[in-house]
């Protein structure tokens, strides 16, 4: 063997996990967000967390090709345990609070991961869409727990690690949701590019081969559900936290249909799409309701309609066009969707 | 001595229809066996009952003299059975280099890690150039798989396979739909696979067959016909007789 072709192929490995250019650039973006938009902190927050509820969906639609139209079981259930450690005084500290709650989360979706193993993406959507919608009943139904159609009430958020109080202009928020956000996207980042992260794009891929070099398949698609849930239950405390309230409607399918929305505007299968599509789809949001604050979701179909029949390939030139001629007249407000994020 | 793999009574049966019917089937360690036999004889039926994508309505298999029947499919590569397909089954998304370091992370344990990018151990490292240098497919190591020329995805797909360091090998149709001009590549790297590697071969050309196979089984109607060496299949007028009519490609 040739050791030229080792130190190529050790070269050429190392390249895959390298940090390119534009990501650094996207997260200075996102660090200087914090001290040049101090007066947009409550909209960036919310992006932040849809960013981080995509992400995770993400990592099993763009990385292990399963579909899902009942994500927000997820989201749902880590924001009501969030609220429930909070407005019970069980821990007070909002960090461990929330790393109780991506257990949680991740305990709800390694046992559910077993009725999304078999199946094709039509039973999956409809599995994932029933546990849900079961789960959204049992919330309402068990009104003395969760205080039902009204919401939880009585959530007090405690301070940051005891130092630092949530504030009414989102300050503390933004940076807690982005810190969360940036770790998380770190661990991602180190998954997708390890073993276990090439194993599930080749369970994507095909299944049948994966299989036959060796990749115990159930076993990895069991892993990364459980993984994406717990993102998704730490999104939905996030919420929880710096709302301080947490309503039925953290598990309605708009959230979990929205969610797909926005992977398929900013894109699978490079972890930046969830974050992208989060931006854009605020942004977008956010100006059309604006406009026409009845007909916006109008505007929001006509965009759907566009990317899947056009097609995202050749889409991919156009978007930071688009996106840029509807964010004209925004140029001034929050985090432009970055130009390079069309990867893939 | 042990046998590299044995089936004993082997029976599939779809409704009334026995695609596979009693096949007690026993290869040599380090054979060079070859399984053929006119379409729909069973030959793909029997390959799936040995990986383990369906499952036997009767009979054992054993591997190495460990009974594998209830073992899943990615169970049994990683106690030594690896196979190609007919059919190249790859991974078109990702490179060569990603689906065989894929491939022998899985062997070596490893295929569960998370927390280091993948390749990073130094002795996997080794492995995979050593890999792509005998596929040739080191100057297309970076390119993604779907992309790559027919020739190029039927050297991946052995050798993903190899990349499994199997102790017994099935290879179905390694030479299927490749061109002429590229034919002499596959066959080279099939012909210099490590000889303690048992090799079951199942193969429709016979100039193939007849130049690789130290031992022939014939199968029929689901049922093995006739095995023997070489010579001896190749005299059998029975053998002749179901072949008979019939293109000896079809």
């Amino acid at each position: 063997m040739s050791s030229p072709l080792v130190s190529r192929v050790a070269a050429q490995l190392a390249r895959r996990a390298r940090w390119r250019p534009y990501e650094i650039a996207f997260w200075l973006l996102a660090l200087a967000s914090v001290f040049l938009l101090p007066g947009r902190h409550l909209i960036l927050t919310e992006i932040v967390i849809l960013g981080l509820f995509a992400l995770s969906l993400d990592l099993i639609l763009g990385y292990a090709g399963i579909i899902s139209l009942g994500h927000a079981a997820f989201f749902g259930f880590g924001a009501y345990v969030a609220g429930l450690l909070a407005a019970h005084g069980l821990v007070t500290e909002p960090v461990l609070a929330l790393l109780l709650s991506g257990l949680a989360a991740a305990a709800l979706g390694f046992v559910s991961s077993f009725l999304v193993l078999r199946g094709s993406d039509l039973t999956r959507l409809m599995v994932t869409l029933g546990v849900a919608l079961i789960l959204r009943e049992l919330a309402n139904q068990f009104a003395w727990l969760t205080g039902g159609a009204d919401g939880l009430q009585g959530v007090i958020v405690q301070p940051l690690l005891g130092l630092f109080a949530f504030d009414i202009a989102g300050h503390t928020a933004y940076v807690y949701s982005l810190t969360v956000l940036f770790v998380l996207f770190v661990i991602a980042r180190l998954i997708v590019f390890s073993p276990l992260g090439l194993s599930l794009r080749s369970v994507k891929a095909n299944p049948l081969r994966a299989a036959a070099i060796g990749v115990p398949v159930n076993a990895r698609l069991v892993a990364i559900y459980t993984i994406a849930a717990a993102y998704a239950g730490i999104a939905g405390a996030l919420l929880t936290q710096v709302t301080a309230f947490a309503s039925l409607d953290v598990f309605s399918f708009e959230r979990s249909a929205d969610l797909l929305l926005v992977l398929i505007i900013g894109g699978t299968g490079y972890l930046y799409g969830g974050l992208i599509g989060a931006v854009i789809f605020k942004v977008m949001h956010d100006y059309l309701a604006n406009l026409t604050p009845q007909y916006w979701p109008f505007w929001i179909g006509l965009v759907l309609v566009v990317i899947v029949l056009v097609g995202r390939d050749r889409l991919a030139v156009w978007r930071a066009a688009i996106a840029a001629a509807l964010l004209w007249p925004f140029r001034r407000k929050p985090a432009a969707p970055e130009p390079e994020g069309s990867g893939r | 001595m042990t046998l590299a793999l044995e089936t004993i009574g082997l029976e599939k049966r779809f409704g009334g229809i026995v695609a596979v019917d009693d096949i007690s089937l026993r290869v040599e360690q380090g054979a060079r066996h070859a399984l053929i036999g006119p379409n729909g004889a069973g030959k793909t039926t029997l390959i799936n009952l040995l990986t383990g994508v369906q499952r036997p309505t009767a009979g054992r298999i054993r591997l190495q003299g460990h009974d594998i029947t209830d073992a899943a499919p990615h169970r049994r590569v990683g106690l030594g059975l690896a196979r190609t397909f007919q059919i190249n089954q790859l991974f078109a998304d990702l490179t060569p280099l990603e689906s065989i370091s894929l491939a022998i992370s899985e062997r070596l344990g490893a295929g569960g890690e998370w927390w280091r990018p993948a390749g990073g151990k130094p002795e996997a490292v080794e492995e995979i150039a050593d890999v792509l240098a005998r596929f040739h497919l080191a100057d297309v190591m970076h390119e993604r798989t779907g992309t790559l020329a027919y020739g190029k995805q039927r050297l991946l797909e052995i050798a993903l396979a190899i990349a499994c360091r199997p102790r017994v090998l099935l290879l179905d149709e390694p030479a299927a739909g490749v061109p002429e001009a590229e034919r002499h590549e596959i066959l080279a790297t099939v012909s210099a696979l490590p000889a303690d590697v048992t090799v079951l071969l199942i193969e429709h050309d016979m100039d193939i067959v007849f130049s690789f196979a130290d031992r022939i089984s014939v199968l029929v109607n689901g049922a093995l016909f006739i095995e023997g060496a070489p010579d001896a299949v190749a005299r059998d007028p029975r053998v002749k007789a179901v072949y008979l009519g019939e293109d000896i490609d079809a």
